[in-house]
């Protein structure tokens, strides 16, 4: 088994969608994360990530404000997960539902130190 | 903490059904007080906000124990930022405005608006605000399902069978015309009460009449529609000045009108009469409740129609078979209810109950002098009533005609294999005569 992250970027909707929507839409998350949890693939489930913040950069250090990107491209969270290989991990993603919403999913391994 | 992030772990409280839609409409209202009805749009936006960094966390940490008071809290806490960012260059609530310049005053003052007593006042607040007399009854159940409902302009367009832009139009309309007025609807006061319930009554009876015959064709929505009229009015119920004689009757209609939900599709989902539906399906649990409420309604002189329209459920809910019914007792309070509230409608109703006691031929007769029956010429179930009568009287021909002209008014699955079933009843009666005669 190796070690990857989901990173979940963009597929909010923020005004869009109706108090029904959205608690619909949670709770198939939260179904997803059961399923994954359930299968063992669910290393840490990670955190949400607030959408703004700032950003330190350069020699200077400059500090302006986020976002840093695009909405659709913005980092809503992450988890770390249990997979054989990489075509695993991105399988497993593809039941996540942040695709309703228009967003994406990316699928990163985790280097390991080969000893 | 890290416990919690652990797989397996993320599950937590289990959210009710509806939980959301319920809360939107709560903290739309204390946001609307706090704000001033003038800023209701950021009320809302404050809303959806707080709605949106629950749905970010929940997901992950799973649902809090109380969702509810989280909800509220986030709310609370987002509107204390927004008066602290907006004091200078935003007026609120006018009584809100010495508080909150202090920085001493404005987290107590806005923490005492969000006690669960204030909330629920500020929902009957926010109910009767959007009954507004200068808004059409449509719009008035628009509004209280849009604002108090948490329903979405489709999901209100789809609950109406309406278009998208009109219901927008319609709702975007009612809500400049309540952000316009001064404040909220002021309950305190027992005289503008009593003035404005009769409005308030009759929108959640609308909404729950919506519920209960409307053309939505998803029987979800429309149970949905009941249980939100019934919520509403029991929060009326709850109040002094509201808990009147006509608000126990509407409650009471509700109830056993509810009651009657499960029966009223067969397994093919086909609606079925009155007079098909296994009664033994029949909430009793509700009908009690209807009977009990009734019973809290007969106090004081005044008769409204919903005294007479439970009065007329409770008397269907009292025969065990359909054939008990006591329809002189039915007809009688039709009788009352045209006096009250003429309506085609309810002369149609009238004319139903007497061809059940006196025999089709009464019916048709009844039905030939409502006034004003054009009115009634797109709704589907005045052709059923004529189809019926004629078959019944063994005038097949006819009866298929008038079940056709139904049919190509029905407005729901479930209405069109109603009338489907009763026009294969008709053919499949004059092929029977045919190979008799």
């Amino acid at each position: 088994m190796s070690e990857f992250v989901y990173l979940y970027r963009g597929g909010q909707n923020p005004t869009q969608l109706s108090p029904e929507a959205r608690q619909q839409m949670m709770q198939k998350w939260m179904a997803w994360f059961k399923d994954l949890g359930d299968k063992g693939h669910l290393k840490n489930i990670g955190q949400p990530l607030d959408r703004t913040g700032k950003l330190v950069k350069g020699k200077q250090k400059a500090v302006t404000d986020g976002p840093f990107a695009e909405a659709k491209d913005l980092i809503g969270g992450f988890s770390l997960i249990e997979a054989r290989d990489l075509d695993h991990a991105v399988e497993l993603s593809k039941g996540c539902p942040i695709f309703e919403n228009e967003g994406a999913v990316e699928v990163r391994p985790a280097l390991k130190l080969n000893m | 903490m890290e416990t919690e992030t652990h797989s397996g772990k993320a599950s937590g409280a289990d959210l009710g059904d509806h939980l959301f839609r319920r809360e939107y409409g709560r903290m739309v209202a204390t946001l609307s007080r706090i704000f001033g009805v003038h800023n209701l749009a950021l009320a809302e936006d404050v809303v959806q906000d707080a709605f949106c960094r629950a749905v970010e966390v929940w997901k992950f940490r799973g649902v809090p124990d109380n969702p509810s008071a989280w909800l509220m809290a986030t709310a609370k806490n987002r509107a204390i930022d927004v008066l602290r960012r907006e004091r200078t260059a935003r007026t609120f609530a006018p009584e809100l405005a010495r508080m909150i310049e202090s920085e001493w005053t404005l987290a107590p003052a806005v923490a005492e608006k969000f006690a669960p007593n204030a909330i629920k006042d500020d929902e009957l607040r926010m109910m009767f605000s959007c009954c507004h007399p200068r808004l059409t009854e449509e719009a008035q159940v628009a509004l209280v399902l849009h604002i108090l409902c948490g329903f979405s302009v489709d999901e209100v367009a789809a609950a109406f069978v309406s278009s998208h832009a009109a219901m927008e139009k319609r709702i975007t309309r009612a809500k400049k015309l309540l952000a316009s007025s001064k404040q909220l609807f002021d309950i305190s006061d027992a005289r503008d009460f009593a003035v404005r319930l009769p409005s308030v009554q009759r929108a959640l009876y609308l909404l729950f009449n919506e519920g209960y015959h409307g053309a939505s064709a998803e029987s979800a929505i429309r149970a949905e529609l009941c249980r939100e009229a019934m919520r509403l009015a029991a929060l009326l119920r709850d109040h002094p000045l509201g808990a009147t004689p006509a608000t126990f009757a509407l409650s009471a209609l509700m109830s056993l009108h509810a009651a009657r939900l499960p029966a009223r599709l067969d397994a093919s989902g086909a609606l079925l009469s009155l007079f098909d539906q296994d009664r033994s399906q029949w909430d009793s649990h509700l009908i009690g409740e209807g009977q009990e409420l009734l019973e809290l309604s007969a106090s004081g002189p005044a008769l409204s129609e919903y005294h007479l329209e439970a009065a007329i459920a409770w008397t269907h809910a009292a025969a065990r078979r359909a054939e008990d019914t006591n329809w002189t007792q039915i007809i009688s309070l039709y009788d009352q209810l045209m006096v009250i509230r003429p309506s085609p409608i309810v002369a149609l109703n009238r004319a139903i109950a007497i061809a059940q006691r006196d025999g089709p031929e009464r019916g048709l007769e009844e039905i030939g002098v409502i006034p004003n029956s054009d009115r009634l010429a797109a709704y589907p179930f005045f052709h059923a009533a004529l189809g019926e009568f004629e078959f019944r009287a063994g005038r097949r021909n006819r009866a298929h005609e008038h079940f056709r002209s139904a049919l190509a008014r029905a407005r729901s699955p479930m209405e069109r294999r109603f009338l489907q079933n009763r026009i294969a009843a008709c053919v499949s009666a004059a092929s029977a005569e045919g190979c008799c005669s």
